[in-house]
């Protein structure tokens, strides 16, 4: 594109007074009038001209700032503003970065042993961390974009659940039985699509988990409907209960029991599954399947001239990022010990893909990042519920402008060919390919 | 058999507004290839706008049923249509050129940003309005005494969505700004060289677009007689669903897949639960792209390399 001469104060007002007069037109009636229905079912509204007022305000003056700010940073000016000192000096702490977060995890219950609030927030994220890096797999690598993620962190979650409490079977026995199922219904999703590509996907994978949504809300007899399933057992130490009775865990050791070691225990088991799900997922990364995955996501079309088995690589990627989201979804049931529906709706398969897309498709560290940014910034916002997806949609929005390949990083091939190579023109006379 | 016929004239009626937001994903579909994730919400505004256009225009005494109509029409189009303007501008036109998940997630941001701007301009509760066009015709009365109802709103949306698809019709068969998208369609760059404004012409997409899923939020409210700010999601995955079925990219395509999903989803729930009407829809969704990747009147796809 080529460069823009300098706009002159005039053309930067008249953008701002045409953005303003677009968003009097668009709120007048959504802001202007606020409509309520009386306790009779008749319908009531009042007018809210001063919200109305102060919003296009913040149109015509946010319109001029960001005329402003272009016109002084230049269309790809962002890069140029830091220098390339401090960018090397990042990209080496970015060396150290990943084995810092990881002695800072291990220790985190040491630090924040009498605060239960971080150590929660701490599982929160840490949960979140294990979605996004089981997610990585089907869309960070392999590029089959899955809307209906959350679908496998449902099934895992009841799987453990109605083991547990039909059944009582224990946490330890249920998890693998959870990802399996799981991974079986990846599998199960992975089949019908295997055809579909791209946005074609993504409609039937969200489809896909609106149907478990519904179907685990509607099979009242099996999951309890939308009053969920409640009284699930919290985990034990293979057995040992980590409560208050004789038996557990604090009554053994001798030591006075406190309600915080099962949360430090819960952080435990919720960071070994973490690092399992980014261990397995960077050794699959280094074998033939992973290059595969990756192949795919690149081109589909020359991996099948190439020979490369599609049909495989879409299962093993659909029934591998499945499976971790099955694990995560035990893990879910047994901290909560309630589920329901409503903690499985297509917000939360978008919050996990937002993790994913923003930390940079495939890069294991930019997911964990981007996980502890969203979850800490959700956690600020905790105080306005209703503003708070607005917020969310918003930040998707700007990032998807800003930098679509994701805000951390992304992952370029493992394999991959920098330097083209020059071909004898003996080799591509027509006919001979 | 009188129960069928029934079902048969509901599942029209609902088929008809599922058809007119099944355009709008279409249109974009074929033009940029792109799912405007944020279509169904879309047509949620347009029913809340046509809701509180009806209110002040019986507050300030209209009591006319065909002026009412008329205004509440136009106004709600004339808004709706700037916000499929605004969002193309703002979340996909700096997209266009970039790498195929971004618009979509941008789409999906874009959703959740109309679902809770909705949410906190106008609060999280249902808003029913008081029947506004009453009264019908009794088609067949059988001895059991099962009646046959032909109520004036089911004729109304039906007659408005014909007269607008014919509208819509001749605006891209016959017009410039018909022949510039379909240029578009073919070939972005083609068209540019050949003097076709691409930018303007997916602006009017949009446009074309958010203001029919207007028409069926407004038909939408006066045939359930309500709004909520969630409407948009289960409305919009079924309208995609229609536009799938109908073969992604044709327009006539888009009213029969439209009119299919509207019948399925009306005798499903007529012959075996309503709870799982909405699973029924989008399993049907799932089949349909698997057998028919094309859908029913639509073209095969090429693979380009």
């Amino acid at each position: 594109m080529p460069a823009k001469p300098r706009a002159g104060i005039l053309s930067i007002l008249k953008t701002a007074v045409i953005n303003a007069t677009v968003a009097v037109v668009l709120f007048s009636l959504m802001v202007g009038i606020r409509t309520e229905a009386g306790s009779d079912g008749q319908l009531t509204y009042w007018t809210r001209f001063g919200e109305l007022a102060s919003l296009v305000a913040v149109v015509f003056g946010g319109s001029i700032v960001i005329e402003l700010l272009r016109q002084w940073i230049g269309p790809s000016g962002a890069e140029r503003l830091v220098p390339p000192a401090v960018q090397s000096g990042i990209t080496f702490l970015g060396r150290f970065l990943a084995p810092a977060l990881l002695i800072f995890a291990l220790l985190m219950p040491v630090i924040f042993y009498d605060q239960r609030y971080i150590l929660d927030l701490g599982i929160l994220v840490l949960t979140y961390v294990m979605l996004g890096w089981g997610l990585n797999v089907v869309v960070g690598l392999a590029g089959l974009l899955d809307l209906g993620y959350v679908a496998f962190y449902a099934v895992g979650a009841y799987s453990y659940g109605l083991l547990a409490t039909n059944f009582g079977w224990s946490f330890w026995v249920c998890l693998p039985l959870a990802g399996m199922l799981a991974a079986l219904w990846g599998v199960m999703l992975g089949f019908p699509v295997l055809r579909l590509r791209g946005d074609y996907l993504a409609i039937v994978t969200l489809a896909f988990g609106e149907i478990i949504r519904l179907v685990i809300i509607n099979w009242q007899d099996l999951t309890g409907g939308p009053n969920g399933v409640s009284g699930i057992p919290r985990p034990t130490l293979f057995g040992i209960p980590l409560d208050s009775s004789d038996d557990g865990l604090a009554a053994k050791l001798g030591i006075e029991y406190s309600p915080t070691h099962r949360i430090v225990f819960l952080f435990y088991v919720i960071l070994a599954l973490a690092l399992l799900t980014n261990w397995v997922t960077i050794r699959l990364r280094r074998l033939p399947i992973g290059r595969a995955w990756e192949a795919l996501r690149e081109d589909e079309v020359a991996c099948r001239a190439l020979g490369i088995n599609t049909t495989t690589t879409k299962l093993t990627a659909f029934a591998t990022g499945a499976m971790f989201g099955g694990f995560a979804g035990a893990f879910f049931a047994t901290r909560q010990g309630f589920i329901s529906p409503e903690s499985f709706t297509f917000q939360e398969s978008a919050l996990v893909l937002a993790i994913v897309v923003l930390g940079g498709m495939g890069s294991q560290l930019g997911v964990a990042l981007a996980a502890l940014t969203m979850i800490g910034g959700f956690e600020l916002f905790r105080g306005l519920e209703t503003y708070r997806m607005l917020v969310f949609g918003m930040a998707m929005v700007l990032i998807m402008i800003w930098r679509p390949r994701g805000l951390i990083g992304h992952r370029a091939p493992t394999v991959y060919l920098t330097k083209a190579q020059a071909i004898s023109s003996d080799l591509v006379k027509e006919g001979h390919g | 058999m009188d129960y069928f016929a029934q079902q048969l004239i509901n599942g029209l009626v609902l088929g008809s507004i599922y058809g007119l937001i099944a355009i709008g994903y279409t249109m974009v579909y074929g033009i940029v290839g792109m799912i405007n994730f944020a279509h169904g919400d879309i047509f949620m505004i347009g029913g809340f706008i046509a809701l509180i256009t009806f209110l002040i225009l019986i507050s300030i005494g209209v009591t006319a049923v065909p002026v009412i109509l008329l205004v509440v029409l136009l106004v709600s189009m004339a808004i709706t249509a700037l916000y499929g303007w605004t969002i193309e501008r703002i979340a996909y036109r700096p997209l266009r050129h970039s790498f195929r998940l971004a618009p979509m997630l941008s789409a999906i941001g874009m959703s959740f940003v109309l679902t809770n701007y909705s949410q906190v301009a106008q609060g999280a509760r249902v808003k029913p309005i008081p029947p506004f066009i009453t009264g019908g015709y009794t088609l067949h009365e059988s001895p059991e005494g099962f009646v046959i109802q032909l109520s004036n709103i089911q004729i109304m949306v039906v007659i408005i969505t014909i007269v607008l698809l014919a509208i819509f019709t001749w605006l891209v068969s016959r017009t410039r700004l018909g022949r510039d998208m379909r240029a578009c369609e073919q070939d972005q760059t083609m068209a540019a060289l050949l003097g076709v404004n691409v930018d303007r012409t997916i602006s009017m997409t949009f446009v074309i677009g958010a203001a029919l899923a207007a028409v069926a939020g407004l038909m939408y409210l006066l045939y359930y007689g309500l709004v909520d700010f969630f409407m948009g999601f289960v409305a919009g995955i079924k309208a995609f669903t229609a536009a799938v079925l109908g073969g992604i990219g044709s327009l006539p395509g888009a009213m029969l897949g439209g009119l299919a999903i509207g019948l399925i989803e009306t005798f499903w729930s007529a012959y075996f639960s309503v709870e799982y009407k909405d699973v029924a829809a989008f399993s049907i969704l799932i089949v349909v792209l698997i057998f028919m990747p094309t859908g029913l009147l639509g073209r095969p796809e090429v693979e380009k390399v």
